[in-house]
């Protein structure tokens, strides 16, 4: 039963990841501008292209 | 595009209907402007900007004038606008109040093809703001800007820019959201063999749970429940006991206990049950302070006066920025510009446009030797002043110096708090009673029951129940374009018995006039002449006169000349038309009502006279109707008493009408409200307001569109929803009770939890399933009931 203590550590583990990335993408301002990108990724690159609608 | 079908032609670029128009490249332009912009992005190949949305420009009537940004080429004011700078290349935020669609993303993100010189475009769509790179070598700081102006995006470059402090969002709240968070689920489901129960073989197994938990909890109790105790040490610090002193001191107990527990290896703790508290508090804490980051509540003059203006100095113009303006300066004041500092009109005929301050959207003509005053637009070619006041002493500046005395607002004043006060009295004489029963019959069982009351009973339901039900009902109305500075003003608004109302600009639009013509009667034919002449002006009265004609004919003008402040003229057909003020059309001086009257004439003989009236908004005196049945009113303008006997009509004789008010004397008409005991709220919308916004207990600023500017308020109404004020402020009372039923039902949760806490008895199962299911309910309710009301709201407008 020894293994579910090294099992736990490592969900621990991987949550702890998780919330690092949490903090890291808020300290990156992800989630200060949630209107452009999802628009942004929309646009074609070459210019006179017209996007197909 | 190009439909001869429809009626009236819309503008390609702007998508305003065009009086004259221009014809380009198929395409038809309500004005030069907009034509400029559609051929500059012609020529890169970057009309993708008109598919993403149609008609995505913004109007470009007004001309900029040509070196309007030439400020920007000095070096000190330039280096104090730019965020960063090397040798390479330099980065600029610009405001850009224009940005509404993807097209304006678009369009800002690739500015790049437009001037090589710029390395790159960043919009931020909620700020409305564009971070330009470009490099130093290819282009200055003033080409950028001018070269947003030419594709129409103005940059709003304003004296608030210049002292620019470094934007700080504080995230930490979301920091100990996210911690407690990632605490609170997995001690949750660690305590489960706690719960569940272990066999006698793994017995040692438990007490590793147990550690774990404990370390667990350590950041929860050391960081993300920090925010509570700063509050509550905030309170007690100024003797008053906040709902945040009962949480902070459940909080304790409960770690306390939950460490003992540990050590002394006779339980498992509470430790789920206080991470779930924090992490739900915070929650609720978050989403009712989810402000709209976009709009402003704080704004000072500086947000409104530019960056620089120009100084004459020994016949020279120069450049000088706006704290650096001496008294006896002499300014020169380009059209379309600010008057920063109070002065003396020394040349030029002014005519200012004082909408800004007053709502009035009439420009108001001034003579040289004249005093203007700070805040005003000129309108009508350059003048020059000499400065009598310096910038901050000025008389709006003054104004809002004085206001920023009466800010220390008390924030402690929800009924909440003497809820949660009643509360605390209670819990602890419960606890001190189980104490004292349990001393006498067990006394080992004592310390068990007291810490459990005090785990069980904390008012964390009272404040959930609180900052959910805030937090949602401010979305509700942030849906309906009424926009609180904060939770605390839901409350404000529900407390008012008294309703002051601005009249200019606020009752009235600014918008339209209402024009009444008495004279000659005009024939079919002379009308399209008028029409078409007045449709070369961009004057208010000029648009007035011309959709009170209602004619979409246009005959070709001849001789047209418009002085500026007087009126203008021209030959249409066999008529000779002249339209102004009386000085202008028959040399008499004017008398009375002057500023509100044109006069026509027609081949030299005097037709007959517009007079003008503020147009008062739709369904204004239906809501005044209905808010006088259930509260006093008072009505104060700053204009002369013409509209007296119109207002007296629609209220009756009750409430107070005040005209000719100034801004002090609305902040004092206020004050006297208050010092007889009513709570007030102020609506208005200019800067002349501003004073009386702020000494009111609410301040609600009326703003035309969503970009627009508006003095410091407690909240932000979109115009077109005045009419539905009535409705808000009863979304506003409605909040308090369904604080008040998710409180009751919390506490009957809490006799529950008691229950078992009294006997001594509290597992911590017991308390780990009443925690969630009484925050769970709660939630539940104040999202119900407040989406329901939201729902009514919706269908009440139709």
């Amino acid at each position: 039963m020894q293994v579910i203590i090294i099992l736990m550590l490592a969900s621990i583990a991987v949550a702890g990841l998780f919330l690092g990335c949490f903090i890291w993408s808020i300290k990156k301002g992800q989630y200060d501008d949630e209107v452009s990108p999802p628009v942004r990724m929309l646009f074609e690159d070459k210019p006179g292209s017209t996007p197909s609608r | 595009m190009a439909n001869t079908v429809e009626q009236t032609i819309h503008c390609y670029h702007c998508g305003e209907e065009a009086d004259t128009i221009i014809t380009a490249h198929d395409k038809h332009f309500c004005c030069e402007g907009c034509r400029s912009v559609y051929e500059i992005l012609n020529k890169s190949g970057m009309c993708d900007y008109y598919d993403l949305s149609a008609n995505p420009g913004v109007s470009q009537r007004v001309k900029v004038r040509e070196d309007k940004f030439a400020f920007l080429d000095d070096k000190t004011i330039g280096a104090s606008l730019l965020s960063f700078r090397d040798e390479e290349q330099s980065h600029i935020t610009f405001y850009l109040p224009q940005i509404h669609c993807s097209s304006c993303l678009w369009l800002l993100e690739n500015l790049h093809k437009l001037d090589g010189g710029v390395i790159s475009g960043k919009v931020n769509f909620p700020r409305k703001e564009v971070d330009v790179i470009f490099s130093n070598h290819e282009i200055s700081l003033r080409k950028v800007a001018e070269l947003l102006t030419r594709i129409g995006y103005e940059p709003y470059i304003s004296l608030n820019n210049l002292d620019r402090k470094k934007k700080f969002y504080d995230r930490s709240k979301i920091f100990k959201l996210g911690v407690a968070g990632f605490c609170f689920a997995n001690i949750m489901l660690l305590s489960f063999p706690e719960y569940l129960g272990i066999d006698h073989m793994e017995e040692s197994m438990l007490q590793v749970f147990r550690f774990i938990n404990l370390f667990l909890s350590l950041p929860v109790f050391f960081y993300s429940a920090t925010e509570f105790y700063s509050s509550a040490w905030k309170g007690l610090k100024h003797r008053f006991l906040n709902i945040d002193a009962p949480i902070v001191l459940a909080v304790f107990v409960t770690f306390g206990r939950s460490i003992y527990e540990v050590l002394a290896n006779t339980g498992g703790g509470y430790f789920d049950s206080m991470a779930g508290i924090v992490f739900f508090m915070l929650v609720g804490r978050v989403l009712q302070d989810k402000t709209y980051r976009q709009l402003s509540f704080e704004r000072d003059y500086t947000s409104y006066f530019p960056v620089a203006v120009t100084r004459i100095q020994d016949e020279k113009e120069e450049i000088v920025s706006l704290p650096d303006i001496r008294l006896d300066d002499t300014l020169l004041i380009h059209n379309q510009e600010l008057v920063p500092a109070d002065g003396i009109i020394t040349r030029g005929n002014a005519l200012i446009d004082y909408s800004f301050v007053t709502g009035e959207s009439l420009p108001v003509e001034k003579a040289m030797g004249e005093i203007v005053y700070a805040g005003g637009k000129q309108v009508n070619g350059a003048i020059e002043i000499l400065v009598i006041k310096e910038v901050s002493q000025s008389y709006l500046t003054r104004l809002w110096n004085k206001e920023q005395q009466h800010q220390a607002v008390d924030s402690e004043r929800s009924f909440v708090h003497s809820l949660a006060r009643y509360f605390t009295v209670i819990l602890f004489t419960i606890a001190l009673g189980a104490a004292a029963y349990w001393y006498f019959n067990d006394p080992s069982r004592a310390w068990d029951a007291v810490t459990a009351v005090l785990i069980v009973a904390c008012p964390c339901a009272l404040l959930l129940c609180n900052t959910f039900t805030n937090g949602n009902i401010l979305r509700i109305l942030g849906n309906h374009r009424l926009y609180l500075r904060n939770a605390q003003a839901i409350e404000d608004i529900a407390n008012v018995d008294h309703i002051v109302f601005d009249k200019t600009g606020t009752l009235t639009t600014g918008r339209y006039q209402d024009v009444d013509y008495s004279g000659k009667l005009l024939p079919e034919q002379l009308r399209v002449s008028i029409a078409s002449l007045v449709s070369q002006s961009t004057h208010p009265m000029s648009k007035a006169i011309l959709r009170w004609l209602n004619k979409t004919e246009r005959r070709p003008v001849k001789d047209f000349k418009e002085v500026p402040g007087k009126g203008l003229q021209g030959r249409v057909d066999q008529y000779e038309i002249r339209l102004g003020s009386g000085l202008f059309i028959s040399g008499a001086p004017a008398v009375g009502n002057a500023q509100s009257e044109v006069h026509l004439s027609v081949n030299e003989e005097l037709m007959g006279v517009f007079s003008f009236r503020n147009h008062y908004r739709d369904e204004i005196p239906e809501l005044l109707k209905t808010l006088q049945r259930k509260y006093p009113l008072t009505i104060l303008s700053g204009d002369n008493a013409g509209e007296k006997r119109y207002l007296r009509g629609l209220l009756g004789k009750g409430p107070g009408i005040f005209f000719n008010q100034s801004p002090e004397a609305k902040l004092y008409a206020i004050k006297d409200l208050q010092a007889h005991g009513r709570k007030v709220m102020m609506i208005g919308d200019g800067l002349n307001d501003a004073g009386a916004l702020r000494q009111a207990d609410v301040g609600i600023a009326i703003s035309e569109e969503s970009n627009s500017f508006t003095p410091a308020s407690d909240g932000i109404l979109g115009a077109d929803k005045l009419k539905f004020l009535d409705r808000f402020i009863q979304l506003c009372k409605t909040n308090r009770r369904i604080v008040m039923f998710a409180f009751v039902i919390s506490v009957i949760y809490n006799i529950v939890g008691l229950s078992f806490a009294v006997q001594g008895t509290l597992s911590p199962l017991i308390a780990a399933i009443l925690m969630p299911a009484s925050s769970l309910t709660i939630l539940l309710i104040t999202f119900g009931i407040s989406n329901l009301l939201a729902v009514k709201l919706r269908s009440q407008q139709g």
